[in-house]
């Protein structure tokens, strides 16, 4: 009788102060998610103030010098606020005004998730608390600041390894406190149901776009689509409107920090096993006793434990692979994609970008694939000035 | 022989919560039979989690406490029934569903039985998640709490209906920790709880005063107390055992003037 499932994954494994919140939840996404006026008005947010589409840029330069597959990037990065997080942030805002919420909260690693809770709290006149390892505060700075010009008030949180999975205890602490008031909004596939499949809902635009303007440019589907994978949003989203297309590859590209044979990574599918956390049953970094490993990389967003639910299942299914990009390696995408298209992408994209450049040569040229660019890289600046060993001041 | 029902036969119960191996094992017993000696009906041995998502600052201290002196769900089932075989108070676990389900539910299960434990309270398994496990530990012999919430409003009936052992009755909405003040209309929930069943209700999470354990005692069945525990540890560490005594003592001699 339990909800959400994919396969043996997901669930809803909560509090019990929670459980009434989640039906209401899930009644009422179920109910707007077909009321023709809440789908306008997010489509005409969607299109007006956030960007969309965002456009599907042939790479030609990385394409000729990888000399395999047409490379397209999904820019997902030329979005207001500088991510894809804005798509399913203005769904559940909205959403959660429709419930007559006055309050949302938000847990951030990387501070693209809270920035874009925090815009769409101001843009819709809600209140906003985001919840931040206090690690991720001092990597991601800029954003704190940014979010604070947006009217949102940071929490850093000093528990735990004080990195992204802390933030999400925190705010599940605090949403049992004012569950009746506050809407909780993840920014991940993960979660409680329904967040895994309404935050997919929201994300799945990515691919929907990203499948009519390659059939456009292409006369035909696409033999691989890649995005970076920390609890699975981007990547879900893009690959979504392609899972019934077989014949196109799905890669997520998860971060193995220092090395999948080292404590230091997060690599979930290469490391992890099964396990129940976070509301879902899916796989994560854990010692033999069930106790959530401490997990490192160097881009905050992907530094999770887990993976979403629906990637579990899409994992063990075999319908997409994960590949594990350690630091360097996304570093060097990062750098290269900037160097060869201009494009200064976010360190988390720049994991899928690494694994682009090990397959395109293996790829014909008349194959193509899509890499989903989530984010900008303009957050990241400093922190890869650091890992190069220069010292800049934001 | 399941034990549970035993710490409702003596007025009305109190219910105190360790968290175990904080600061060690062998303190945990010795805090344990301490309680068992105050006049303490049932104890919940909490196993610590890394990552205690209903828990306030004061447990999720003392788990990272004990697991960071090395305490592992193996050393708690060793613990336990070495205090088993010292008392035949109620005992149950108390603890997050990952580190159950990685140690592999027959395999836990099976423990239970065999350290005598008589129940386990698992906040993340809400009723519908409860499926998990409520086979493998009736055959175990091991009573699953259920829990009900200030927000359980059309639930409470369905989970109540199910219940076996004793129902915790969550006080608050929030998570566990001191309060001053419980401002939930208990009546009204342990009124439905009556209405669909005989499971003893205890209630739980903000209660620490002899003051808050008479007043609750006299609409539930029992008391249920951690945090305030867990402060006095946190507080005095290994010398807790005496501040423990007189506090639990304390408590129950306030439910025994009902």
């Amino acid at each position: 009788m339990s909800k959400g499932k994919y396969g043996e994954f997901g669930g809803q494994y909560v509090p019990e102060t929670l459980m009434h919140e989640l039906h209401r939840l899930e009644d009422a996404y179920e109910y707007y998610k077909q009321d023709p006026q809440f789908k306008e008005e997010l489509h005409s947010l969607l299109c007006n103030y956030a960007n969309r589409p965002s456009i599907l840029y042939y790479a030609e330069k990385m394409t000729n010098d990888l000399g395999g597959a047409k490379v397209y990037l999904k820019r997902e990065d030329l979005n207001h606020t500088g991510s894809h997080k804005i798509n399913n942030v203005l769904g559940q805002v909205l959403l959660a005004k429709r419930m007559g919420k006055k309050r949302i909260i938000a847990e951030t690693g990387a501070g693209q998730h809270g920035v874009a809770a925090a815009t769409g709290a101001a843009l819709l006149g809600m209140e906003c608390e985001v919840f931040m390892g206090v690690k991720d505060t001092e990597r991601q700075a800029l954003n704190v600041y940014r979010m604070e010009l947006l009217g949102a008030k940071v929490h850093p949180v000093n528990t735990g390894t004080g990195t992204l999975k802390d933030a999400i205890n925190e705010a599940m602490r605090n949403w049992t406190t004012r569950v009746d008031d506050t809407a909780y909004v993840i920014g991940s596939v993960m979660g409680p149901h329904p967040y895994p499949m309404m935050v997919r809902d929201f994300q799945s635009v990515i691919s929907k776009e990203a499948r009519e303007q390659i059939l456009k440019a292409e006369g035909k589907l696409p033999d691989a689509v890649l995005a970076c994978v920390g609890g699975g949003s981007n990547a879900m989203g893009m690959f979504y409107n392609f899972i019934p297309d077989r014949e196109v590859r799905l890669i997520g590209c998860e971060a193995a920090g220092r090395g999948v044979n080292t404590a230091q990574t997060a690599a979930t599918i290469a490391t992890g096993k099964l396990g129940v956390f976070h509301g879902m049953k899916s796989y994560f970094c854990q010692n033999r006793y069930g106790q959530i490993a401490p997990v490192y990389s160097i881009s905050a967003g992907l530094d999770y434990p887990g993976i979403g639910p629906e990637h579990a299942y899409l994992y063990k299914t075999g319908r997409a692979q994960y590949e594990p990009i350690t630091d360097d390696e996304a570093v060097d995408a990062f750098e290269y994609l900037a160097r060869t298209e201009g494009i200064i992408c976010a360190i988390e994209s720049a994991h899928a970008v690494a694994y682009a450049r090990k397959l395109a040569p293996t790829m014909r040229k008349d194959q193509s694939m899509i890499i989903c660019i989530s984010g900008r890289g303009d957050k990241d600046v400093a922190a890869i000035a650091r890992y190069r060993g220069r010292n800049i001041t934001e | 022989m399941n034990r549970i029902g035993k710490a409702f036969e003596n007025g009305k119960a109190f219910i105190g919560f360790l968290t175990a191996g904080d600061p060690s094992l062998e303190k945990t017993e010795e805090f344990a039979l301490e309680m068992v000696r105050a006049g303490c009906d049932l104890i919940e041995l909490g196993i610590p989690f890394s990552d205690p998502i209903a828990e306030g600052p004061v447990i999720q201290q003392a788990d990272l406490r004990s697991l960071s002196a090395g305490t592992t769900t193996d050393k708690v089932f060793q613990m336990a029934a070495d205090l088993r075989s010292k008392t035949e108070i109620p005992l149950v676990f108390m603890t997050y569903y990952n580190p159950v389900f990685s140690y592999g539910n027959e395999r836990f299960f099976a423990r239970c039985k065999e350290s005598g434990m008589d129940g386990i309270i698992v906040p993340d398994l809400p009723f519908e998640e409860k499926g998990e496990i409520t086979e493998i530990a009736a055959k175990n012999g091991v009573k699953v709490i259920s829990m009900i919430a200030p927000t359980s409003q059309e639930r409470i009936r369905m989970i109540a209906k199910e219940s076996e052992g004793f129902l915790y009755v969550v006080s608050s909405l929030g998570v566990t920790g001191v309060r001053t003040e419980i401002e939930t209309d208990l009546d009204s929930i342990l009124k439905i709880v009556r209405e669909n069943t005989d499971t003893p209700a205890a209630v739980g999470f903000g209660i620490s005063t002899p003051e808050q354990a008479a007043k609750i005692g006299q609409i539930a069945d029992g008391v249920i107390v951690g945090s305030a525990i867990e402060k006095l540890i946190a507080k005095d560490g290994p010398e807790a055992g005496k501040e423990i005594y007189a506090y639990v003592k304390s408590m129950k001699d306030a439910l025994k003037r009902i």
